[in-house]
Order: C-alpha cells, then structure tokens, then sequence
C-alpha cells in the first residue's frame, strides 16, 4: 500500500510555519497605482518577517495582455525550462513570452523566473471549461517537472516573490515599473523553511491569490478534503489550502464571499441557536457540510481575485487585522500604524471582529465590514 | 466423569475479619460462598469463581481477596495453562466454549502506538475552561455542496439537507439487546444518552415500550433475527441500524437461551415466552449488497426518509471495499466494529480469531471513501474496545465521525469483565434478565454513573483538542497529521496514514 501522508508532497513536508505582516491595498474604483505605498507599508513591518520571504501580487498588471492568462514560471534549471516549454507549446498559444526583468538586490539564490502570455490550445480544450484546463496544465507542471513552479497564472494579474525580505523583493523584480488597481504584499517569518522561492507568499491559482498569517491546526483534514476535489498540495505551506479552499467554494461551486467566509471561520454552534430559525438552519447546514474546511488555528488572510479583496481571520482572532478607508482606497494590513504610515488622514479605521470578512468590490465604495445576520 | 479442570481463582477469607454477616453468600450468584451452621464460619468453592469482585466490593470487613490459582501446569508457551484447560473442558463436554466480552488477547492495540500533538510556540494552544471548545458532531449523509443565495442580509439555503443525528460528545452507547442485558440497564443507558445529548442503541431484542419516551436519543436495531421489529419501533427511534456483524462474532449469529426470554422480553422480542431466540448468521433477506440497498431503502420508506440508516460491520479484511459498496447502497452511517468489540455471548474460538483491528479497518474505510469522492456521504461510527477519551480522540483523527462504547459503559455501570456475561448470571446485575439479580442495577444510580463518565472523557476531549489549537471536533476529523506512531513498520504506518513520531 502506498503511503498516504506522501501521497501529494515530494519535499515529505506537511506544512511550514510562519508569522508575517500582511498589506492590501485596494482603489475601488480600479484606478492604477504604482507599488510606491504598498511597497513603503509592507516595509515598515519589517520586524514581521525575517528574510525568508516577501511578495506582492499586483491587479491590473498587464492590460496589453489583459485577454491572456499570464504564467510566472520559475526554473530551478535550465534543463527544467526546456522541458516546461515544450510542455507549454504542446498545450497552449504562446503570444509573447519573456524573462523577467530583474535588478541587483540583496536577495537570495533567485532562480530564473519567465513569464508567458498564453491561451488554451483550441485543439486540446475540447468540452473543458478554459479556467479547469488552465488549473489542471499549472498541477502537472508543479507536481511533475520538480525544478519548475508556476507561481502565477492569472489573467492581467501577476505574482511577484521570492527570498528575501518584501522591500528587497520589490527592488530585485523592479517592481517601481509597475501598476495595478489592487496590490496584496506579505512578508515572512518562517521557521522550518528550506528557503526556497516558491514557499513566498502571495499563493495563486488562476487569478486568486492569497496572502496568510498563521498556523492551520486543522490543516491535515482541509487538505483531505480538497484531494477529494483533485487539489494537490505541493507548496510545502498550509496557505495553499486557503488558496484552494477560496478556489474551490467561490470560482468552481459559485458561492459568494458571504457564504465562504462562513463555512473557513464558522459561528458557534451556541450563538446560531440566537438565530432566527432559517437563517440558523442554513448556517448549521453549511457547517455540516463543509466541516472539513473549517479553518482552526490562528490565522489572518488577505484573499484577492479581480474585482475583490478580501480581509479575514480565524473565528477568535489568534491573528491580527485592521481596516481602513479612504476615498477610493480600502486597506487591509496586519498593523494599523502600515496604514496611517501611507495614509494619515483615514476615514474610517477599525478591527474586524473574528471570523468577520471586509470585503471590498470593484465599483463600489460600500465596504462590507461585518455580517449582520440573526 | 470425573473433571480433571482445576480451579481458575482461589478465594481467601480472613477469618478474623469475617462477622459472618453472609453478604459474599448473598451476592454471589454463582454460589461461590457459603454459610457452615455448625462451624458458624463461610467458605467458599473457588471453581465456581470468576473473580467478579462483587463480594469483594461488598464485603463490609474487606476480609475477601481473590488470587490467581497459583497451581499451575508445567510452564510452556505454546501449551499455556489456557490451552490446557480448553481441550481438557472440550474433551469433557464435546462442546464449543463460550465466552463473554470482548477478545482479550495481546494482539497489538494500536492505539497504544499512536500518540497526539500539542501547540508549542508558533500555534497557541486554547484552554477549554475558558475558551469555547465545541464537540457536538451531526451524523448523517452530507451533500457535495450547498446551494445558496444571499437575499438582502440572508443567506438563503437552497438544498435540501439528509436527515442528522446530532450528538453532544462524539460517543454513543453501541448495541445492548434487550434479553441479554435486563430491562434496567436499557433504562440506564437511555436515560443517560438522553441527559448528556447522544444516543444508545437498542441492540438486536427490540424496545420496551416503557422507553419509548427516550426515542429522540434511540437507535434503533434492526438484526438478523429481527425480533421486535415493528412499525411503531422503527418511528420511535432517531436512526435505524442495520446489524449485519459483530466485532466480536464476525460471521456468525446468536443465540438467546429460552431460559433468559420472559414474558416482558418475549413481548418485546414477539416471541414465545422461554423459547430460544435464535439469530441467524447472515441476514436471509441479504445475500449481496443490491440485497442491503433494498432494505436500507424498505426501511427509508417505512420511515419516510425522516432518519438516517446505519449499518453496522464487523472489520473484516476487506473493510474498505465492503463499506464503499454500503455508501453506494444508501447507509448514511457506517459502524464499523473492531476484533476487541464485546458481546454477551461468542465461541470463544470466534472471539480471538476473526476479524481485524478497528484502528486498520477505520483507516483504510476513510481513506478509501476519500479516495472514491463519497466521504461526505456517509458518517462512520467507529468501535471495539475503546478504553478512555485517548482512544476516542485517536480515532477522530484517524478519521471516524464518533465512536460506540459498550464496554466502557459496562465498567462505568460496575461491570468487571470477568467474561461469564454468557452465564446469564453476571452478579453486577449487568448481563442478566432474572428479576433478583437485575435489580442490582439501580437506573438513578447507573445513569448517573454514565453521564459522569462521558462528562469526563468530553472534558478529557476538550483539553486534548485545546492543546492542539483545534477549537472544533470537525477540524480533528481526519486530521492524521496530529498523530505521529512509535515502533510501527512502514507498512503499518502506510495503512494508518500516520507519521512516524519524530518526522
């Protein structure tokens, strides 16, 4: 028999441990903005992290190519590349692709890192929704090329990470060249990691990201599970399970924000009895349905996809999050004074309460800060 | 013929302690003790002891103690003293050996190879006293995914749910018929199950109307004998169990000896008084698993689909397969039974050589079901021979929904394990129906005692998962990587899907 707790993980590696400073900063009237603030903000939580990892995933990255997924690859080797792109010409259209700019930095043992523009291979889609196709192409690379890593793989989106600390990460990819109407930063604290550069943060998959602070307790069953659902854990980080999770109950069951953030950091079983009874049946339903996914232990996440940025932490706050507005911008940060670092004069600034999602959209300058149900 | 068998226990008496006050010759019902007019002393006849400790218990001088008999065979370790005495008792009577509880050899128990985890440093670990700490579990089907839409503020369920057990600790009260325990054991075990917020389980003789009141907290059973089943017995119940095996008896069925069926037992089982109630091995309307579907689904519609439908298995070697077909055949609950599970009465030969480890079997169950997509779709309910919280928490994370005690709450009730259930004379009161014995059960006392009991093993429960950073049973629920096994084979740890500690 084969032994079940390797099954998906070739490092034998269940999780790395880590404590970082999160950053989000959202226009929500999707004017782009250069990473001057969110690059000074994620900065000034230096003492977060400790070097072993920063990132930044940027929305409204490539609107030359805003049609075309766009693939961050990072390659171990060079023989990893050659075997990654005749993988990619068999099964997409290649529009343009490049290497990376990059510039001098006290960075780690960066490794090659390539972007592509593609589509789907017309030929190969057949009844396949492209987003399915997409996700299915970026687990065969990660699980079985080994020296090579699709870190991001969204459309008009990109992911930007590695080893070293958030500020140092900036300067190495450039990253003053670029502008977004969304940016998710991270900085890292790992304390078993093997430093390596997939293990930075943001997580991606298609055009979601995640950004985490925290430990999963329960990260043994939200990773059985999600195998149920053909998810492969290869990360070495319990933020994959976030970033699949997110995945799987908003893009491929459709629910909406509200819903997810109930099912990872569900009320008490004792304040839905306060409930009226529909509302209570339909909580309790989404917890027995969806134990598995409960997300125990401390944590805090910034979770983005286009159009929405989402701020949110364990059900009894083990972890840190603030709030705030100002105009057109929404915050999200670990610690308050990231914000008023950037953004002195805020409009509104709070703490959201456990298991209380922010939720900012596109379009809107409604923020919604908490859930009022009962 | 003369009996060449010696005495298993020898029973010593200090003189000077006894006052005679025939309280050992009273309670024993084995008539172990007696009383000598003349020599105003008691004496006993110890090959009619089987070291229940009643007397001792009660012995208001503490003048008993009971000793292993030290008159031995010859030392041997194939030819032990108990595979002596068993051909010796075969070659006297020509009979099968009976025996009472569950297996009692040193097969390996698994659990004690596999060890917990806490939070150190990077996780804090939460303190059940003051933290909420939530361990209520729902068994039933649960969908692959939800329908909703948000209404305004609401969240507005679309789909329909299966019907769900909800229990308040994830530990159940497995199968105790009626006939071999008495009226007051039942009564205890409803009461309780019904006071803390879980469920008891009628075992295979039916429900006395008397407990019908309970029913919210009943599981009802339905065996191959299919005694007391009836319309009114199936509506009254949370849940419906379909017995097809027993951990201790896999494969075989059982037996109830006419002199333990009373009237009240005969009309709850709807047999005549004093006949043998015979169960037969295999259920005779299920010969294959398209055969189990049909009764699950006679049983959902007699029930209008209001309950859940388990069916129960002892752990056989091919476990996994067997249980994947029953979810495919519509069990909402699978209850898996362990080669340590009890009984009141087996083959001795039966008990100690079939069926596997429940540690095995659970873990294969769950990873399979995983691995076929259906987990979701069934909860398991895992048992045999859980001795404390450890155990139960072990078993969660292995993957098991809650776990059935039988034994446990024997114990909790005064039960020993002398293993003589089968003698219909257990002087606890326990495994009896006789009216003079089964009054030694006490239900204000005995329900007490049981409710005690899952107080302390939920509270045990509550610190385990606190000390892991979990503060909701389902996030332990399959989560193996809070076990780590010593001194297991790589195979044993590829089966169990569990770590060796220090990796």
């Amino acid at each position: 028999m084969k032994n079940l707790s390797r099954i998906s993980n070739p490092h034998n590696e269940d999780k790395v441990i880590d404590a970082c400073s999160l950053f989000g900063m959202m226009n929500l009237e999707g004017k782009r903005f250069s990473s001057r603030d969110p690059v000074k903000a994620i900065s000034n939580m230096h003492e977060r992290g400790n070097g072993l990892g920063g990132g930044f995933a940027v929305y409204g990255l490539y609107p030359k190519y805003k049609d075309d997924y766009a693939f961050h690859i990072m390659y171990l080797s060079k023989e990893a590349k050659k075997k990654t792109d005749k993988l990619l010409d068999e099964n997409f259209d290649i529009i343009h692709d490049e290497e990376v700019p990059t510039k001098k930095a006290n960075v780690w043992n960066p490794p090659l890192v390539w972007r592509y523009f593609v589509q789907p291979a017309k030929h190969k889609l057949k009844d396949q929704k492209a987003d399915d196709y997409m996700m299915e192409k970026v687990m065969k690379i990660n699980t079985e090329t080994g020296k090579a890593f699709v870190f991001s793989s969204g459309k008009n989106m990109g992911v930007f990470k590695g080893v070293g600390f958030p500020e140092d990460i900036a300067e190495y990819f450039c990253l003053e060249e670029y502008e977004g109407y969304m940016w998710v930063c991270h900085g890292r604290f790992p304390t078993n990691t093997p430093g390596w550069w997939g293990g930075a943060h943001p997580f991606n998959i298609l055009d979601w990201t995640v950004v985490h602070n925290g430990e999963l307790s329960s990260y043994g069953i939200n990773r059985r599970y999600l195998e149920m659902y053909g998810y492969k854990c290869t990360m070495q980080t319990d933020t994959e399970v976030l970033a699949y999770a997110f995945d799987l109950l908003m893009r491929r069951q459709g629910l909406p924000v509200e819903v997810a953030s109930r099912i990872l950091a569900p009320p008490f079983w004792n304040e839905m009895e306060n409930l009226r009874p529909e509302h209570a049946y339909a909580l309790r339903a989404i917890r027995q349905t969806y134990g598995s996914l409960l997300m125990n232990g401390p944590f805090s996440v910034i979770v983005a996809h286009h159009g929405e940025m989402i701020g949110l932490t364990d059900r009894i706050k083990l972890r840190p999050l603030a709030a705030g507005t100002r105009g057109d911008f929404l915050y999200l940060s670990s610690e308050e004074a990231a914000i008023r670092l950037v953004s002195p004069m805020l409009d509104r600034a709070w703490n959201p309460g456990g298991g209380e999602p922010v939720v900012g959209r596109l379009g809107s300058r409604k923020v919604i800060a908490t859930l009022t149900m009962g | 013929m003369k009996s060449y068998l010696s005495s298993e226990y020898i029973v010593e008496r200090n003189q000077d302690q006894c006052i005679r006050c025939k309280v050992c010759v009273n309670q024993c019902t084995y008539e172990t003790h007696y009383y000598d007019v003349e020599d105003d002393a008691v004496y006993s006849r110890d090959e009619n002891c089987t070291n229940c400790q009643r007397c001792v218990v009660f012995c208001p001088t503490h003048a008993i103690t009971i000793r292993k008999n030290p008159n031995a065979y010859r030392e041997n370790d194939n030819w032990t003293q108990e595979a002596i005495q068993a051909v010796k008792k075969q070659a006297e009577t020509g009979g099968v050996i009976l025996t009472g509880m569950g297996c009692d050899k040193p097969y390996f128990t698994y659990w004690d190879r596999l060890l917990l985890n806490a939070s150190q440093v990077t996780n804090p670990s939460i303190d059940p006293l003051r933290e909420p700490m939530e361990i209520r579990t729902y068994l039933g089907a649960k969908p692959d995914k939800l329908e909703m839409e948000i209404e305004g503020e609401d969240i507005v369920l679309k789909t329909e749910i299966d019907p769900q057990l909800c229990l308040e600790t994830p530990i159940l009260f497995s199968a105790l018929s009626y006939g071999a325990i008495s009226l007051n054991v039942h009564e205890s075990l409803a009461r309780a199950a019904t006071e803390f917020g879980t469920l008891f389980n009628t075992g295979e003789g039916g429900l006395d109307p008397r407990l019908y009141k309970y029913g919210d907290h009943t599981i009802v059973q339905v065996a191959s004998g299919r005694f007391g089943v009836h319309p009114d017995y199936l509506d009254i119940g949370a849940a419906i169990e379909i017995k097809i095996g027993q951990g201790a008896k896999p494969g075989i069925g059982g037996h109830l000896p006419g002199e333990k069926v009373s009237e009240d037992i005969a009309r709850t089982r709807m047999i005549p008084t004093g006949t043998d109630a015979l169960s037969p091995a295999p259920q005779h309307d299920i010969y294959s698993i398209e055969d189990l579907r049909q009764l699950i689904y006679a049983l959902k519609e007699a029930t209008d689909y209001t309950k859940p439908v388990s069916v129960k298995i002892a752990a056989v070697h091919n476990s996994a397969a067997i249980a994947s077909g029953m979810v495919r055949a519509g069990a909402d609950i699978i209850a898996l039974d362990g080669v340590r599970g009890a009984t009141g009465a087996a083959p001795k030969i039966i008990r100690d050589n079939v069926g596997i480890p429940i540690e095995l079997a659970l873990a294969s169950v769950d990873q399979r079901l995983r691995e076929e997509g259906i987990r979701n779709k069934a909860s398991i309910i895992a048992g045999g021979g859980f001795r404390s919280s450890a155990d139960v928490v072990k078993a969660i994370a292995l993957g098991a929904d809650a776990v059935y005690i039988g034994t446990a709450a024997l114990i909790a009730m005064g039960c020993t394990v002398c293993q003589k259930c089968y003698l219909g004379k257990c002087p606890w009161g326990i495994a009896t129906t006789e009216p003079w014995i089964s009054k030694r059960i006490n239900p204000d006392i005995a329900s007490k005692r049981l409710v005690n009991l899952l107080r302390g093993w939920s509270m045990e429960i509550k610190e385990m998962m606190g000390g892991m950073g979990i503060n909701a049973i389902e996030s332990l629920r399959g989560n193996r990587l809070h076990l780590r096994g010593v001194g297991l084979t790589d195979t044993e740890l590829g089966i169990l899907g569990v770590r060796m500690a220090g990796d």
